[in-house]
């Protein structure tokens, strides 16, 4: 049975701040950020946006694409690291604000920023399987870097939603690879703010070792190569990671920089690769491949391989194109705004 | 501070917007009524609001109640939905200096209270700037 995505979407939260504006509170030479991560802005969410906030319109507009009932919806799965809550779920209020509740099955996964892509990789699995029609997978965050760290740069906010099912399909899955491994590179313990990193480490033995470990075995799985794929999208860290495990694979510029939105976008982390595919399905045209693989450290990979249909013509305009958001109408702030917003401010304790 | 049990009774107005649709004269109730003040039909139909609409009135908080002093300043509007029915609402992710009677807004999912630090949070809609 053929299973794939019926509806698709994204969210951008309009706030923005420049690399600029960062690099001038810690003392940062910002043209060598620039250069060598390859960044230039990221998105912020407002004190009022969350995971959850963000998933809810992605999958809104992944409903309006799909065109289905909510009610048909099996299960909604949402992978993040910054679930609002430690303990409730983020999925319930996303079912419910959606329409999709009571008969559903609802999950929150984890795993750095591979857990948006292991929400899709569990939610195909469960329409092929023929357990239910309709299954859907987010993959959000709204990451923090610790105040002056290098993650400072690039931590931002998004969500993209996919539904997958097995009727109307506008991209076919048609095959799916992980590679796995216990690489601590980037942890976060309990009641800890920030995230900590292994800093150089976090690159060949982490990324690398496993991004391309996971494209190499889902090419001799599907037995195809780069020539195969009009488009290609990796997690992207940061600018310069993902283009440079595109060209070790053999990937050329042009098929990695429609899903490149980290530039302006920053790492969204679990949304990270699914939203550089949603921007990828905005221009896609019918018989186009698809390649991705995303990275979450722990760590470990999901790959895709994805076949657009005839379908992607009649769902690409239904609902806001991701660049289209990324580019129209940001709202700059400063550093003080930014670090307001994030809760970063020590505040007196309310009486 | 909202409780759980009140706002959970409000989910399907604050999360997915249903309104009372009364089956004699179709005027729209939201939140819902048991009886339509129009025409006294008991009878009402689940209907979803219009997404878009326009501001019909704002004003701006800057004295902000309790637990929306980090907010301050924020716009609060009457916002005339494409149907007609008109809901009070923050408007967000817009310039106060420019904001004005008559601007074309749509309806976003946002975090609209948190019961302190350690109680629920509440979500519910704020309108923004359209396009």
């Amino acid at each position: 049975m053929e299973v794939g995505i019926v509806g698709y979407g994204a969210y951008v939260p309009r706030h923005r701040i420049k690399v600029e504006e960062i690099a001038k509170v810690w003392g940062a030479d910002a043209p060598s950020y620039k250069r060598g991560l390859m960044l230039q802005e990221k998105s912020v969410p407002t004190p009022d946006q969350d995971t959850i906030t963000m998933s809810v319109e992605a999958g809104r507009h992944a409903l309006v694409r799909a065109g289905i009932d909510p009610a048909k919806i099996g299960a909604i799965y949402i992978g993040s690291e910054s679930h609002p809550y430690a303990v409730k779920p983020s999925g319930t209020v996303v079912a419910e604000a959606l329409g999709g509740t009571p008969d559903i099955h609802c999950a929150d996964f984890e795993f750095a920023c591979k857990a948006g892509s292991e929400a899709m990789f569990v939610s195909l699995s469960l329409v092929r399987a023929g357990e239910m029609d309709f299954a859907l997978a987010i993959g959000a965050d709204t990451s923090q870097g610790a105040p002056g760290d290098a993650l400072e740069y690039s931590a931002s906010a998004g969500a993209a939603a996919f539904i997958f099912g097995h009727e109307n399909i506008a991209a076919v899955c048609e095959t799916t690879y992980s590679y796995t491994t216990d690489t601590p590179d980037f942890w976060r313990r309990e009641y800890q703010f920030y995230p900590r990193h292994a800093g150089r480490y976090t690159g060949e033995p982490a990324y690398f070792k496993h991004v391309l470990s996971c494209a190499r075995g889902l090419m001799e799985k599907a037995n195809v190569t780069p020539d195969d794929f009009r488009w290609a999208v990796f997690h992207q860290p940061n600018g310069k990671f993902p283009m440079r495990a595109a060209k070790e694979l053999g990937f050329s510029k042009e098929k990695v920089e429609q899903g490149w939105l980290v530039p302006t976008l920053g790492n969204t982390y679990s949304g990270s690769s699914p939203m550089g595919l949603t921007a990828i399905l905005d221009k896609a045209e019918p018989g186009d491949k698809i390649f991705m693989v995303s990275y979450g450290s722990g760590a470990g990979s999901d790959g895709f391989i994805w076949r657009v249909t005839d379908r992607i013509r009649e769902i690409q305009d239904k609902a806001p194109q991701t660049r289209e958001q990324l580019e129209n109408n940001p709202i700059y702030i400063d550093y003080g705004t930014y670090a307001k917003y994030r809760g970063k401010i020590r505040k007196l304790a309310e009486s | 501070m909202i409780g759980s049990a009140r706002y959970w009774r409000e989910i399907p107005q604050r999360y997915r917007y249903e309104a009372g649709k009364c089956t004699g004269c179709d005027k729209i109730f939201f939140p819902p009524r048991n009886v339509c003040s129009k025409c006294r039909g008991q009878e009402f139909e689940t209907v979803t609001l219009a997404k878009n609409g326009e501001v019909e009135a704002f004003t701006i908080i800057r004295v902000a109640p309790s637990g929306f002093q980090d907010e301050s300043p924020y716009a609060v509007g009457v916002i005339r939905l494409e149907d007609g029915v008109k809901v009070t609402a923050q408007i967000t992710d817009c310039d106060l200096e420019k904001l004005a009677i008559g601007d074309q807004v749509s309806r976003e999912f946002r975090l609209v209270q948190q019961d302190g630090e350690s109680g629920i949070l509440c979500y519910g809609y704020k309108f923004v700037p359209r396009g």
